[in-house]
């Protein structure tokens, strides 16, 4: 006998060596794919962990034989240069947010609804921003800025929002176009219409609440970019977070070793509450 | 185009007729609309009388939603007037045309409750809240939804989704209610009852009402009148029986119900197909060879040993189609080739596959298309 039976027991061949039945293959193989993904997530979790667990052992190393201490995180209140950069760059953060959003939300949803053949052109023009080095950016700045100081009497490091706001361009317009195209845009638009909705009650009453989940991201994604931002306002000569932590670094580099992992942290609850307001967003939707 | 009033509908005794309905008058004047090189609309001119339910019908294509965007201001024209109640409303806004609209497309607003979708052209028309539930609450047991009043759209099925598209379309109660083929995404049975509900409602309300189909079905079953569209024209416009019965043109005829294609010869106002004279709906067309247009349930379909088969065309069953009461016949009738007949089930029974028989056709006037 050449063909094997197929029957759940053991199966036999013309040699009569037994072979391992479909459901004891079927077993293996789930057994080799959990090793698989468990053997990748520890790779992928020591790739992301190993980084910050040393930054964070570093940062409670005691100098010399001394004990490990917290020291060093109790002082990031304290230090007026961080605490000062830390309030900048959080409020770079909001408004940040607020403009590009306050500009691309409104000139997203109407090119969908009503200039679908600049499309192509806005999305050009968006991503454009990601193809340009910084530092490209900042000279191409230096002569708007001279103007924008000039015109508005200060030289206040929030004036960097108009830069941060064309950095944060791509992001902005990606999780938004992600979000509108999610949606029957043109229908519900036509229907709030119908019923009497002027364009902005369509906007705001009607698109934006579909497409919260894409806000919310957008809004993320500003956040992050601009707490994380280093270029431009070193080569501008202003303190935000990360110049801040730079020049900690080199005089006190457990501090400076304490406010990176805080600012990691921060952006890591900001995007758990984030998600999670969207999560409840959407249960609500779908309750 | 040829337009015909309309005449009462039998067994519709007990309810409103369109001219004792409440509703407003709606004329499309000399409407016309481009899309670069492509016309969709070439003049077209329709008036709705008030509480009637007109149906646009025709292929894809052929005008028809064009038509009812234009009449919503979802669009603008090229040309022509929308005149609604008297006024000149063809540059008014969307937003202030009064106009309920159900779309195609399921159109809920995702984040809103059924109750809360109804009252959305409530709140931007500042009623009270009071006011906005009691209104919502009628329409929504208006379309039997009494129950599904706190569910989001996700939760309801396409059937209802488009129920409550249609109650918040009527909670504005605007003075015109458009439909733009708001079955197609239904399945059948769901299809045919919400067809019947539309009906229903519309009458109840009395509201004029512009439907916009591909389905003759539909477009038969629910309309005052059917309007058959043709390249951005009307080429006929009439109570749903004349248009079958009597259809003005050879598009109308081949649109609207199956058609078989027979040759035939044109002489003094009869054609002449396959032995049998019969009269033509056209007088006036030309003598000579024509194509005749044969509706299947024109077909007689007789026994070899029938006393009138004697001279009839003989034919042999191909295949039998049972549609519930009536069925189909697929009849290989040699010469004039494959047609198909028509008749009560019972009937058909009678002529299993493979069966000879004789076709006669009976003696209602055609309509004839020269011959290609």
């Amino acid at each position: 006998m050449s063909a094997t039976i197929d029957t759940p027991g053991p199966a036999l061949t013309a040699a009569g060596a037994s072979l391992p039945s479909r459901p004891g293959l079927r077993a293996r193989r789930r057994r080799n794919l959990q090793i698989l993904r468990i053997t990748v997530l520890v790779l992928l979790g020591a790739f992301f962990l190993v980084p910050l667990l040393s930054t964070f052992e570093f940062s409670i190393r005691g100098i010399g034989d001394a004990p490990r201490t917290f020291e060093a995180w109790g002082r990031i209140p304290s230090d007026a240069t961080l605490r000062s950069a830390i309030i900048d760059s959080l409020l770079l953060a909001v408004l940040t947010s607020v403009v590009a959003l306050a500009l691309m939300v409104p000139t997203m949803i109407w090119v969908r609804l009503r200039l679908q053949s600049i499309s192509r052109v806005v999305e050009f023009l968006c991503l454009l921003p990601l193809t340009i080095p910084a530092i490209v950016l900042v000279v191409g700045l230096v002569p708007v800025y001279a103007w924008v100081h000039y015109l508005a009497g200060t030289d206040s490091i929030l004036t960097l929002f108009l830069a941060y706001v064309v950095l944060v361009l791509p992001y902005v317009y990606r999780a938004l176009d992600t979000g509108l195209s999610a949606i029957d845009v043109r229908t519900l638009s036509e229907a709030a219409r119908s019923l009497g909705a002027s364009w902005f009650d369509v906007m705001v009453k009607v698109v934006v609440p579909n497409m919260a989940s894409a806000v919310l991201n957008a809004a993320l994604l500003c956040v992050a970019i601009v707490m994380g931002e280093f270029t431009i306002a070193s080569l501008y000569n202003y303190v935000n977070l990360q110049v801040a932590i730079q020049q900690l670094g080199l005089s006190d580099a457990s501090l400076s070793m304490a406010a990176s992992l805080s600012a990691l942290l921060f952006a890591f609850v900001l995007l758990l509450l984030l998600s999670f307001v969207g999560r409840r967003r959407d249960r609500r939707g779908k309750a | 185009m040829t337009e015909t009033a309309p005449a009462p509908r039998e067994g519709s005794a007990a309810v409103p007729t369109a001219a004792t309905r409440a509703g407003v008058e709606v004329r499309l004047e000399g409407l016309r609309r481009t899309y670069g090189a492509v016309t969709a609309l070439d003049g077209l001119d329709l008036t709705l009388h008030p509480g009637e339910l007109v149906a646009l019908l025709g292929p894809s294509g052929c005008g028809k939603t064009t038509a009812l965007r234009l009449l919503a201001g979802l669009e603008d024209a090229d040309g022509g007037r929308v005149v609604v109640d008297g006024k000149d409303v063809t540059h008014v806004p969307t937003n202030k045309r009064d106009m309920g609209m159900v779309f195609q497309a399921y159109s809920l607003f995702p984040h809103m409750t059924a109750r809360q979708n109804v009252e959305f052209g409530l709140r931007l028309r500042g009623q009270d809240s009071t006011r906005r539930t009691a209104r919502a609450e009628e329409m929504l047991e208006l379309v039997g939804l009494t129950a599904q009043i706190d569910r989001y759209a996700h939760q309801m099925s396409g059937g209802q989704q488009q129920r409550v598209a249609l109650a918040r379309a009527l909670a504005i109660s605007p003075t015109v209610l458009l439909l733009d083929e708001p079955l197609s995404a239904l399945d059948a049975k769901v299809r045919s009852q919400l067809r019947d509900e539309i009906r229903r409602v519309q009458l109840e309300v009395g509201i004029t009402t512009l439907f916009v189909t591909h389905d003759q079905e539909e477009a038969l079953a629910i309309a005052d009148r059917v309007g058959v569209m043709r390249a951005g024209r009307l080429e006929q416009l009439g109570p749903p029986t004349e248009v079958y019965a009597h259809p003005q043109s050879p598009f109308v005829a081949e649109f609207v119900g199956l058609n078989n294609k027979l040759e035939a010869t044109v002489t003094a106002g009869e054609a002449d197909v396959f032995g049998q004279r019969i009269p033509l709906v056209d007088k006036s067309f030309r003598a000579g060879a024509a194509t005749a247009l044969i509706r299947p349930e024109s077909i007689k379909v007789l026994a070899v040993d029938h006393p009138d088969a004697e001279g009839a065309l003989p034919a042999t069953v191909l295949a039998s189609s049972f549609l519930g009461a009536i069925s189909r016949l697929t009849l290989d009738a040699g010469p004039a080739g494959h047609l198909m007949a028509q008749l009560a089930t019972a009937d058909a029974l009678e002529h299993p596959p493979g069966a000879q028989v004789r076709l006669r056709l009976r003696p209602n006037p055609i309509l004839v298309t020269a011959r290609d």
